[in-house]
């Protein structure tokens, strides 16, 4: 399993390089993963949404989808693609070291 | 990752529920991983994108051996309606969104939305029938030039 390392830790990754333990992430991690990611600065919007995902992920042991966010975490799905262009569930996930959500919807 | 999919342009050909949902959920989907996304829609597809219509899309109760009822027990009036709601009603659970909710969703995703112009032409459709997201009526050539460097999926 790759490792790589944030903020000065090593963390274990899967192959689409998403952490695989959420314990091991911290919030000092999130702007080297978003710059990963493409994006260049996180604002107060993404982190209500990175935070949102970590709340959820720890209250139900699964990330909410795009849809569920767009309902719930008080940002609209218009926006949240505007923060998160390569997919807003996805990529907040892996910003807030969580599992890839899964779902269709 | 380098065949991963980059860009999708789905076709959306029917009228019915069963035919409608599965092009949505595929572009929303892309969507969701970051895949860019268009949508043609096409002959009775339009109904989905159709003001008057798009809140009226039924499930076909004849000539659908899927659905496992009698041709002439689906015959029965009122029984796509019937039908269309007790499938509502298990979608909702699951939270799948109504039909114009879930198209709003997916131009809110920021994937684009083009009328037939030739289907469009046949039923006597203007852009003023179609609901605000679509982008435009197009040709089949002009919908090539959104799609080109993508996969289509034609349903």
């Amino acid at each position: 399993m790759p490792t790589i390392t944030y903020a000065g830790h090593d963390v274990s990754v899967n192959d689409e390089g998403f952490l695989t333990d959420p314990g091991q992430w911290t919030e000092e991690m999130a702007p080297q993963i978003a710059r990963s990611e493409g994006i260049a600065e996180l604002t107060p919007r993404h982190w209500q949404v990175i935070r949102f995902m970590r709340d959820q992920y720890q209250a139900k042991a699964t990330g909410p989808t795009v849809r569920v966010l767009g309902k719930t975490s008080g940002v609209t799905v218009k926006e949240l693609y505007q923060l998160f262009p390569k997919g807003p569930a996805k990529v907040a996930a892996k910003i807030a070291g969580i599992p890839k959500p899964r779902g269709c919807i | 990752m380098d065949t991963a999919i980059e860009k999708v342009s789905i076709i959306v050909s029917k009228g019915s529920l069963e035919g409608i949902y599965p092009a949505l959920i595929m572009a929303n989907g892309a969507r969701a991983e970051g895949i860019e996304a268009n949508l043609f829609f096409t002959f009775f597809g339009l109904d989905a994108i159709t003001k008057k219509r798009h809140e009226h899309i039924k499930v076909a109760t004849v000539g659908n051996p899927g659905l496992h009822l009698a041709t002439i027990v689906g015959s029965l009036p009122g029984m796509p309606g019937l039908m269309t709601g007790y499938l509502g009603h298990k979608m909702a659970k699951l939270d799948i969104p109504p039909i114009p909710e879930f198209i709003e969703m997916i131009s809110d995703s920021g994937a684009g939305l083009y009328g037939c112009q030739a289907s469009c032409g046949l039923f006597g459709i203007s852009k003023d029938d179609l609901i605000e997201q679509v982008q435009g009526i197009t040709t089949v050539g002009e919908f090539y030039a959104v799609a080109a460097g993508g996969q289509i999926i034609f349903t």
